[in-house]
């Protein structure tokens, strides 16, 4: 039997979560090299040790100090201390709410400063839809401790026994006596700093029948900066005699720099070039002007290129550089049930056996954030700030120490709310290079990727090749065999109850810089598995949903299937077997302890999918702010219709050949479908992330529907009708 | 080439000694120091960087400083009347039309600019208007939300 799904974690950390390693590597000067080493910090070996100085509490090991996590302002303000970004899905507001519940105060008076690696205590990088089950318990935890503290100084203040004692708005007050005190007047008192200081750091979070502030809609924070252009973005940030910088980068992934003539940027007027090793980049005052320098250095370039794989060859090299065996990132991941050894020779059986042996693939695709990758650095008698955009302020300063042979003190990383990131702002190659320049120019630097630097150089979400083959016998699948090469290991685990199988991720020689993106290889996997389920079912003519419920276990996967069916009314609509152009089809999944169950109708026309309506329900527990919950449940469906219809990198020996908006398609507003959400609050069970999982049944869902119009199986991302 | 160019932003007239070929887009950021106005994609594909000249919304990043000598601009810094945010913004705040937020502005510029030519314009007409504006974060039903109440009140 297959493990069961209803695990509530821990959940294995994506390996791509930590793959794509900075791209810069700076001449060493031997000494600072050697005074780095005497002092016993090993940084330059590599970024996962020193990521891992700082990021040992990752997941919740731990709550910080109270001291750390909050500071009290005397007019009644809370600030709540984060190494968490907001990059979009709400943390902001999420954390502002786990705050204000617990410590009884209006959202007004709770303030965040978020990923400052100086001020905030480490919660972790943001990925993995950690946030919600694990950051916010933490500061509700942390909240609720300085709650029971400051009640315990108020009653002390006020004379009374504590549970007289009534706390609301950020006044105490004795309803017998009428006493009241303020939380300002309360901070006020003398000594109180060490007291809080020496309170403990966890205290009881209330029960989900007490919730005032989790559990309902809050509006975003920051809404009115955002509306009137004043909410400051890294790309914003502007520091008083700031400049701005240009870096040279290759024609083509893995060229080498043969020769570059500095000497035409050198001539202009106010303009800084920097050359160290590959390096070279200008600054200037304006970013106009450190593009034209950096223009004119380009055209003397010369490069050495490398004949590389192109996308037209990309899956047959992934399956032949597979890795069966290996260690560390490169290590397969093998997982086998029942008489697995068996499957070939229950695949070779004919006898009331059906088969299906096919393969199923998916592209490289990007993130293409809207802010493309931008950062601002300052150095200051030898210590370096920059503001930079990223989900791991954290490991940007393990890669700003080891790039730059610095200490920790000497590396502050500050994190302003970021435009966009979709797990593709892991990594600081930004802030390396806005670094690199300032240094040389002694001046701040602002440095913003183009677009078309952003859809080359940042990492892509991998692309993969997936290899079924099941059997089944009469109505019921007897064999499972999946081998998801390069993609990753992400829900592979089928939640059907089928009695043997393997599957396999098996890691291959990417041709492309790959890393995470929303809902890792999930996306691929689910996609894959929830169309061979339709193939199955077809094979022993037993419909989509009746084949997947006779292989569910009850529980919360199948509890979101039924939701989503019943919503849109999947048994009352007729399956098309006529083939008019217009279908249905259905895709269930789930991952990261979270469950998703998407219905779709889909209309081909001239060969062209368009996708009507979608209805999709979605389980992750105990709903903590259900607008924000809609908002990114609606987004990973539009988002997935773009890696579902037309998101595709396309490559050619090392260059990127669609890198912009006009040739890379992405989701805009004539292409979203009728949205139908079923949000199912389960207040018994703990909260889980929500900015991933409902992104995998919508590629599977479409194509299923696709099939179901015209007869036509499709088993590659995008969908294309040729 | 260098040359200075005058235009109004938001109601001021400004004057600017720079090249007549670079950016609006790069002007009101670095010059005038205006961030609200965002780059996207620098080819006019994505509305990020919309503002309006005169009635009209334009992108900033493939429109040169040149283009828009003695015209008037109006940002997002521009378009609420002190305190009293624009029908557009409120509504955009009513119905927390937004996500990251970095493609906001751009939407609202590009919304008050539909609306202006066409007060009540249908469903049909405002996604056909605010299709070219890219939001990544895929926040499209809130937005189409926002700019309907707004038509809807005309």
């Amino acid at each position: 039997m297959t493990k069961s799904t209803e695990h509530d974690g821990p959940w294995e950390v994506e390996r791509y979560e930590l793959r794509a390693a900075p791209v810069h590597h700076f001449t060493a000067n031997r000494r600072e090299f050697v005074q780095v080493i005497g002092a016993g910090l090993a940084v330059v070996v590599s970024i996962d040790v020193a990521h891992g100085q700082r990021g040992g509490r990752r997941g919740g090991g731990g709550d910080a100090k109270l001291s750390q996590r909050f500071q009290l302002d005397p007019d009644g303000t809370v600030t709540v201390f984060t190494s968490k970004v907001e990059v979009g899905q709400g943390s902001r507001t999420q954390l502002t709410q786990a705050a204000a519940e617990e410590l009884r105060l209006p959202l007004d008076k709770i303030q965040l400063v978020m990923a400052d690696t100086q001020l905030c205590p480490d919660d972790g990088g943001t990925a993995g839809s950690r946030t919600t089950p694990a950051t916010v318990p933490s500061v509700r935890r942390g909240a609720a401790a300085l709650r029971e503290f400051l009640a315990e100084q108020a009653a002390e203040r006020l004379g009374i026994a504590q549970e007289n004692l009534t706390i609301a708005e950020g006044v105490y007050s004795d309803s017998a006596s009428g006493k009241r005190l303020t939380l300002a007047e309360l901070i006020g008192e003398e000594g109180f700093a060490a007291k809080l200081s020496e309170a403990p750091a966890t205290g009881e979070i209330s029960k989900h029948s007490d919730w005032k502030v989790l559990g309902k809609s809050a509006n975003k924070t920051a809404g009115r900066e955002v509306v009137t252009g004043q909410h400051k973005y890294p790309s914003d940030i502007q520091l008083p005699g700031m400049q701005y910088g240009k870096v040279l980068n290759p024609p083509s992934f893995k060229a080498k720099l043969v020769s570059v003539d500095l000497a035409p940027a050198e001539a202009m007027e106010g303009v800084i070039v920097v050359r160290d090793g590959d390096f070279v980049g200008c600054v200037a005052a304006s970013s106009w002007q450190a593009r034209h320098a950096l223009e004119a250095i380009a055209a003397t370039a010369k490069w050495e290129e490398k004949p590389q794989i192109s996308s037209d060859e990309l899956f047959e090299h992934l399956k032949k550089t597979a890795a069966l065996s290996g260690s560390g990132w490169g290590r397969p991941q093998v997982k086998e049930w029942g008489d697995f050894k068996g499957i070939g020779a229950i695949f070779r059986e004919s006898h009331n056996v059906k088969h299906l042996e096919v393969a199923y693939t998916i592209p490289y695709i990007q993130h293409a954030p809207m802010e493309p990758r931008a950062a601002v650095a300052q150095w200051e008698e030898g210590k370096v700030t920059v503001w930079a955009g990223t989900q791991q302020p954290g490991r940007v300063v393990g890669e700003l120490r080891q790039v730059f042979r610095l200490n920790e003190d000497q590396v502050r990383v500050i994190v302003p709310d970021t435009g966009g990131g979709f797990g593709g702002k892991h990594s600081g190659e930004v802030a390396i290079e806005a670094a690199r320049l300032a240094k040389a120019a002694g001046n701040p630097v602002s440095l913003r990727w183009t677009r078309e630097e952003e859809f080359t150089w940042a990492y892509f979400r991998p692309a993969g090749l997936i290899e079924v083959k099941a059997s089944v016998s009469g109505d019921d699948l007897i064999s499972w065999f999946f081998t998801n090469y390069n993609s990753g290991g992400s829900a592979i685990d089928t939640p059907y109850e089928i009695p043997n199988g393997q599957t396999r991720f098996l890691p291959t020689d990417s041709p492309l810089r790959q890393g995470s993106y929303r809902a890792l290889a999930s996306t691929a996997n689910t996609f894959a598995r929830e169309s061979a389920m339709d193939e199955m079912a077809e094979k022993v003519g037993v419909g989509p949903l009746e084949f997947r419920l006779n292989h569910l276990k009850t529980g919360r996967l199948k509890n979101v299937l039924i939701a989503a069916t019943e919503k849109f009314h999947w048994k009352d609509v007729p399956s098309t077997q006529a083939y008019d152009n217009r279908g249905i089809g259905l895709a269930c999944g789930t991952e990261k302890g979270s469950f998703v169950a998407a219905c779709v109708e889909v209309e081909v026309i001239d060969n062209q999918i368009k996708v009507l309506n979608v209805t999709q329900a979605f389980d992750c527990g105990a709903i903590q702010n259900p607008d924000n919950l809609r908002s990114q449940v609606e987004g990973c469906i539009v988002m997935g219709l773009g890696g579902a219809l037309t998101e595709e990198i396309k490559f050619q020996n090392g260059k990127v050949t669609n890198a912009s908006f006009s040739q890379y398609g992405v989701p805009r507003l004539a292409d979203v479908p009728e949205l139908d959400i079923v949000l199912v609050d389960r207040p018994d069970l703990s909260s889980v992330g929500a900015g991933e999982t409902p992104i995998i049944a919508l590629a599977p869902a479409i194509a299923n529907a696709v099939y179901d119009a015209i007869g036509v199986r499709l088993r590659s991302l995008p969908l294309r009708i040729t | 080439m260098q040359q200075t160019i005058s235009f109004q932003v938001n109601g001021k007239p400004v004057s600017v000694a720079t090249d007549g070929e670079r950016p609006l887009l790069d002007v009101l950021r670095e010059e005038l120091h205006l961030t609200g106005t965002k780059y996207g994609c620098g080819e006019g594909e994505c509305g990020a960087c919309t503002v309006l000249m005169g009635d009209d919304a334009i992108h900033s990043c493939i429109t040169t400083v040149g283009d828009v000598a003695d015209a008037e601009i109006t940002t997002i810094e521009g378009l609420a009347a002190g305190d009293e945010l624009h029908a557009v913004q409120q509504a955009f705040l009513d119905k927390q039309a937004m996500q990251c937020g970095y493609c906001v502005p751009g939407q609202i510029l590009t919304a008050v600019a539909l609306l202006r030519a066409k007060p009540q314009a249908t469903r049909a007409e405002i996604i056909e208007g605010m299709t070219g504006n890219i939001c990544r974060c895929c926040s499209y039903t809130k937005i189409l939300a926002a700019v309907e109440q707004v038509a809807n009140q005309s």
